[in-house]
């Protein structure tokens, strides 16, 4: 069953349209990689399922378990079960790691009506994920993303969404800018939150990542609609052939 | 209109003159003190209430925010409480209306390291110390706390004491009606000594009361000293705040403004670095809204070599409110390896907030490092998105991203009681917004 359905869906970022009629299923438990060349719409596709400003939808709707989410503010989205790893995770000065993470979960938890998970419920779930990621007290300490590597906000990134335990996960070029060893470890993170009950949307540009995240299904996304869809084996033959042929034809 | 020529008294200055005439014989203080009062007033006379062309309160205009000058101030006829900083143990010194109440105040007179005495008291049996020598005596808004001043204290701290318990000078208005005082205190820490000094402005919302208060703060060679100043004044209070700081050698320096009352607050501070190796910070935090006007404006002088300052302001402005820093550094002649950094940043709630950031650098050194920034904007967007995209409300990711920013300018202070009571505070301001 269809957990994120994206129907006909049209987005404009500043009066340029980006998206352009794409439609794109995804089943609970499944996934999903979404690839294609610079400029295609995937990270657009990201922000607008995630509800960032300055995107205007301008046709089709996004409906989450069922329901349209297009009307709800991003937070609404993540108390839904949203999640979206930024490509660029941004510095947040001044708001300690561990503090935004617990804001974060228990203001998700009071919106679905649950209570707050104590102090000590808390500390668990966090150290146990941070120890798997190599995150150390000391980053949780610190203030969200400020003064890490790349390589760590992208860890911070798999962290906050293993905290949260969102529904859906979109993971906008989360191997970008790693190394082959970061990528292993925030793969391997990735792959132990997969789950009957947790769809992925795996947003690349490369193949590479696929090795170690192995989607279901492969959707290729060219001029803002998906141009192909198969399984694992479709990104390596993207690998081998390139880009070029999508982006001839969906004109 | 010409700047040069003052044909004409605004009524706030002829009311001054008629007080000074009436109050001029009654004011306390005797021989030195009344050649002194005689003296400012004079200066005030021929400048008059400084204006908009005098660039030194060129977005503070005090002839045109002070429509009327109040009455003075009677002493208080009850005696009561004054309010603390939440979760502060300090021994408490009370100014109200203007005049150290013993009655209102609990401070341990004997403390070894201490020597508190009232301001005239002093006046009449020190004459070692000459009141008002100190950075800032020019500035008009200190000659009309000379001329008028009501009372106040001296504080000494003994060569070597540490004084563990922060000393609070609280000034309260307890008046039913609008009226001016003009305290004037004195705080010498001499050399080697510690001390945690607290200042705080309270009163009643809804009075247009008037506060003009001079602090001189002396410090000695290699004395620590934080100075934490809280403006929680009621919302028609007009009040104005000159701290006058001489820093001898090797001294360890902190002052901290925090602000959130009042509809016209200035806080000017002058400061000199007399003698090598000082450090000293000199920040604040302000928080206001409606059309609340808050003015943070600094003089700083390097005058000796190897000190290093760092100055950091920042101000969160809503509604209508309009903030101000002024900065300025100079760095004299001889003081080489002089250190000093400053920073302002204004964060805008609203699109009708103002922000006015005036930093100025005149250095006469030529080894030196010295720097400023400023800065002045909304909520980053791109940030706010990222909070809410973790579930957190609009409103919540704005006050953990105002908290934030606030957060990174208290985070200065040294004493962790009074940083947490700045804290909560400024929490408890943004849960008035929301």
């Amino acid at each position: 069953m269809a957990f994120l359905e994206v129907k006909n869906l049209h987005v404009e970022v500043e009066d340029k349209k980006i998206l352009n009629g794409l439609t794109l299923s995804v089943d609970k438990g499944q996934v999903a990689a979404i690839m294609g060349p610079n400029g295609s719409g995937k990270s657009t596709l990201a922000y607008v399922l995630a509800g960032k400003d300055n995107y205007k939808v301008t046709e089709g709707d996004v409906l989450l378990d069922g329901e349209s989410i297009l009307d709800m503010a991003p937070d609404e989205r993540a108390a839904k079960g949203m999640f979206l790893a930024f490509q660029y995770p941004v510095e947040v000065p001044g708001v300690a790691t561990m503090t935004f993470l617990r804001t974060a979960l228990n203001a998700q938890r009071k919106t679905r009506g649950q209570d707050e998970l104590s102090t000590p419920e808390f500390m668990k779930l966090v150290r146990d994920t941070a120890g798997h990621l190599g995150i150390s007290q000391d980053m949780l300490r610190r203030a969200v993303n400020v003064g890490f590597s790349g390589g760590e906000k992208k860890r911070n990134e798999i962290l906050q969404m293993a905290v949260l335990q969102p529904r859906l996960a979109v993971l906008d070029e989360t191997d970008s800018g790693l190394d082959i060893d970061a990528l292993k470890i925030v793969a391997d993170g990735v792959n132990r939150l997969r789950s009957p009950e947790r769809s992925m949307v795996v947003i690349t540009h490369y193949q590479r990542l696929l090795n170690y995240i192995v989607p279901d299904v492969v959707h290729v996304l060219a001029k803002g609609r998906v141009a192909k869809s198969g399984g694992k084996e479709l990104a390596l033959e993207l690998e081998a052939k390139g880009y070029a042929q999508f982006q001839g034809e969906a004109a | 209109m010409n700047a040069d020529v003052r044909a004409v008294k605004t009524p706030a200055e002829q009311a001054l003159s008629a007080a000074f005439a009436a109050a001029r014989n009654k004011l306390p203080g005797k021989g030195s003190v009344v050649a002194l009062r005689e003296d400012a007033f004079r200066r005030f006379d021929a400048s008059g209430l400084p204006h908009r062309r005098i660039e030194e309160w060129k977005y503070t205009d005090l002839r045109a925010l002070m429509r009327e000058a109040k009455p003075l101030a009677e002493p208080a006829k009850t005696t009561g409480k004054v309010p603390g900083l939440s979760g502060v143990e300090a021994g408490r010194i009370a100014i109200v209306n203007g005049r150290y109440e013993p009655g209102w105040s609990d401070f341990n007179a004997h403390d070894p390291g201490m020597t508190l005495t009232e301001l005239f008291a002093f006046a009449a049996e020190e004459a070692s110390y000459r009141l008002g020598n100190v950075p800032g005596k020019d500035d008009t808004a200190v000659s009309l706390n000379t001329a008028f001043m009501t009372g106040g204290v001296v504080l000494r701290v003994k060569k070597g004491a540490r004084i563990e318990k922060p000393v609070h000078i609280a000034h309260v208005f307890a008046g039913g009606a609008g009226a001016a005082t003009y305290p004037r205190s004195v705080v010498i820490v001499e050399a080697g000594a510690r001390l945690t000094l607290i200042e705080s402005f309270d009163g009643p919302d809804r009075i247009d009361y008037q506060v003009n208060s001079a602090l001189e703060l002396v410090i000695g060679e290699g004395a620590h000293v934080d100075h934490i100043k809280v403006g929680r004044d009621g919302d028609a209070a007009l009040r104005i705040s000159t701290l006058g700081v001489t820093v001898d050698g090797k001294a360890n320096y902190r002052d901290f403004a925090f602000t959130t009352g009042g509809a016209v607050v200035r806080n000017q501070t002058f400061v000199r670095f007399g003698r090598e190796g000082t450090e000293a910070s000199i920040s604040g935090a302000t928080l206001i809204k409606n059309r609340q006007h808050v003015d943070n404006t600094l003089v700083i002088e390097h005058a000796a070599g190897g000190c290093t300052s760092r100055e950091r302001f920042r101000s969160v402005l809503d509604g209508e409110s309009h903030g101000v820093f002024q900065g300025k550094i100079v760095v004299e002649p001889r003081a080489q390896k002089t250190d000093a950094k400053m920073a302002s940043h204004a964060l805008l709630l609203s699109d009708e907030a103002e922000a006015d950031n005036k930093p100025e650098l005149e250095i006469f050194a030529d080894d030196v490092q010295c720097g400023h920034g400023a800065t002045a904007g909304a909520l980053d967007s791109g940030l706010k998105f990222y909070l809410m995209s973790r579930g957190i409300p609009e409103k919540q990711a704005e006050a953990l991203l105002i908290q934030a920013f606030v957060g990174e300018a208290i985070e200065d202070i040294a004493y962790e009681d009074v940083r947490e009571a700045l804290l909560q505070a400024s929490v408890k301001w943004l849960d008035a917004r929301a």
